[in-house]
């Protein structure tokens, strides 16, 4: 089902003249009622006038993460607090964390937005949701909920954790659709072996997944082992939340909703527009918000986009799931690492994909790079000549892989953090 | 005739074993025999419990990856040779050890070990055919 099939399925020049219109009132109204966007603006000599179509969006400045942090709380809103119905608030993991405000029209927005990227998952009206992503602060509970709500869906408005309730309300209710992050998908799986149960049994056809990024082998694992359909949601609350974007059940890239959330793609370094389907920096301006409308918001999400029409019948473009973040990158002896890149490795070996950490740390004016594995029963052998070369397989696919070798770290269940059903992935003990 | 083993994974730091040690002993469950082959960064705990199936259980619910392997025990004569009259019948036919260590308890004059074999089933037969007694799963278990 296609929800809002004008918008979704709109041709390029209909598109674009939406778009175009949409940035013009969008630059004076930021202009006019942001100090922040004004100065910026000014700064880099832009008018209001200067922006008469989409094509101008090149002029206008970037608004990065920093400056969401610096104007905490409200310094970035355009409208008065008064005016703003619901605020969320995202944890940082340095300084300040980012808040940010919806008005009841962005209210709505983000439940279109939602709505849609239920739709495009699969999701029909009538059917039941579970969504465990964490309700609060976090855009994620809320944001699945109000789409729902939208497209009326029935809803158990889980939140994250009590893993053994989700299991058995998910039992007795029966919902066609779990949505939480991906990785609290695999423990949820996990968690049904150690009760005894078959997760494949279990009665999820779709499952909606997103707040962190994950790779192709990781969706083949959950899909193996829940037996469902496997989508990437994306979002990030300073563009509106979950919603933003969303694979359809062909599963090639994710549709972004570019009448109202206009991606770019360029180059970090440069800052230049690259060509589709080459990687870089997902940019996004949020054509129609109110509360927080931002210009030119720097992601740090690698992606490669397509602007050709999906065989699911949507003009809307696609991007590829997310292939690494330019703050998540680490460098390690002047090599480029992405967490996903140790995931595609781990997968490699048993064709399972364990929970894992990146340490990286500086011994001796040396960079250390190790990887700790959660070890499971699938893998546990009471022999330790079986550990010692799963062992060593793990460490040659990493390094076939990175291009630089790993100590591999083989550590009990549960020893690798797991916050809100994010796990934290990179640990970095450098003093640089 | 085989005996249950249960083998538990716990990583090198300060007290892990003991954690163990003492879920089983609060459980009530008695530890029987038991060896650890270790690594510099983890080990892996081998144990004969006088309740398996309850322990594993036990065990992965306080978070720790159990699994279970099949095992037998062994009367050797505790005396020069005695481990080595049961080992030679064992290579005579070609029956590979994977691991072996003593119980905790010596009840007679005999030492009581035990085996982990490749082909348990061949072995117990080679075992039986040379006059080494296998000890029944209730009088290993102390039950």
């Amino acid at each position: 089902m296609i929800f809002n099939e004008k918008m979704e399925c709109a041709g390029k020049e209909e598109l674009k003249k939406i778009q175009s219109e949409r940035l013009v009132k969008l630059v004076d109204y930021v202009y006019t009622n942001s100090s922040v966007y004004k100065s910026k603006m000014d700064k880099l000599g832009v008018k209001p006038s200067d922006i008469k179509s989409i094509e101008d969006i090149s002029k206008l400045p970037f608004t990065p993460k920093d400056d969401l942090r610096d104007a905490y709380p409200f310094g970035l809103f355009s409208k008065d607090i008064k005016d703003v119905a619901e605020i969320h608030v995202s944890s940082g993991t340095t300084g300040n964390p980012t808040v940010v405000g919806y008005t009841k029209d962005d209210l709505e927005l983000w439940s279109e937005g939602v709505a849609r990227s239920i739709a495009c998952a699969g999701g029909n009206k009538g059917d039941m949701i579970q969504v465990a992503y964490g309700y609060g602060l976090f855009t994620g509970g809320l944001g699945l909920h109000y789409g729902a709500l939208k497209l009326g869906l029935t809803i158990m408005p889980m939140s994250s954790g009590q893993t053994k309730r989700q299991i058995k309300l998910m039992q007795d209710f029966k919902p066609r659709i779990l949505a939480c992050t991906p990785s609290y998908a695999m423990y949820i799986a996990e968690e049904m072996k150690e009760m005894g149960l078959d997760p494949r049994k279990s009665s999820w056809e779709i499952g909606i997944f997103g707040a962190e990024p994950w790779s192709e082998g990781m969706r083949k694992s959950i899909e193996d082992s829940l037996g469902l359909i496997a989508t990437d949601i994306y979002g990030l609350s300073e563009i509106s939340g979950p919603g933003v974007s969303q694979e359809c059940t062909y599963k090639e890239g994710l549709h972004i909703w570019s009448d109202v959330f206009y991606p770019e793609i360029i180059d970090p370094k440069t800052d230049k527009p690259v060509k589709d389907g080459e990687p870089g920096e997902l940019v996004i301006t949020t054509l129609t918000k109110q509360a927080i409308p931002l210009l030119r918001y720097r992601t740090r999400d690698i992606v490669t986009i397509t602007h050709e029409k999906c065989k699911c019948g949507r003009t809307a473009p696609r991007t590829s799931k997310i292939t690494g973040r330019t703050d998540d990158m680490i460098v390690v002896r002047g090599i480029n690492v992405f967490p996903t890149q140790v995931e595609y490795a781990l997968l490699q070996v048993e064709d399972i994909l364990p929970n894992y950490l990146i340490v990286v740390d500086r011994k001796e004016q040396m960079d250390c790079l190790e990887v700790w594995v959660e070890v499971d029963e699938k893998v546990f052998s009471d022999e330790m000549k079986a550990m010692a070369d799963l062992k060593q397989k793990i460490t040659k696919s990493i390094e076939n892989t990175l291009g630089i070798g790993a100590n591999i770290k083989l550590v009990e269940r549960k020893t690798i953090e797991r916050s809100e059903g994010k796990a934290k992935r990179v640990i970095d003990k450098r003093s640089l | 005739m085989k005996i249950n083993q249960i083998s538990i994974f716990i990583e090198n730091t300060k007290g892990r074993l003991a954690d163990v040690c003492s879920i089983l002993g609060d459980n009530g469950i008695n530890i029987r025999a038991l060896t650890i082959a270790e690594s510099p960064e983890f080990g892996i705990l081998r144990v004969v419990l006088d309740k398996p199936e309850e322990a594993k259980e036990i065990l992965k619910k306080n978070g720790f990856i159990a699994t279970t392997a099949e095992i037998v025990a062994v009367e050797v004569p505790d005396e020069p040779g005695g481990l080595a009259k049961a080992l030679k019948a064992l290579a005579g036919n070609n029956i590979n050890v994977e691991y072996m260590y003593g119980f905790v308890e010596k009840a007679t004059d005999k030492a009581l070990m035990v085996f982990k074999f490749e082909n348990i089933d061949k072995a117990i037969s080679v075992l039986k055919s040379n006059g080494i007694n296998i000890v029944d799963k209730k009088t290993a278990l102390g039950l």
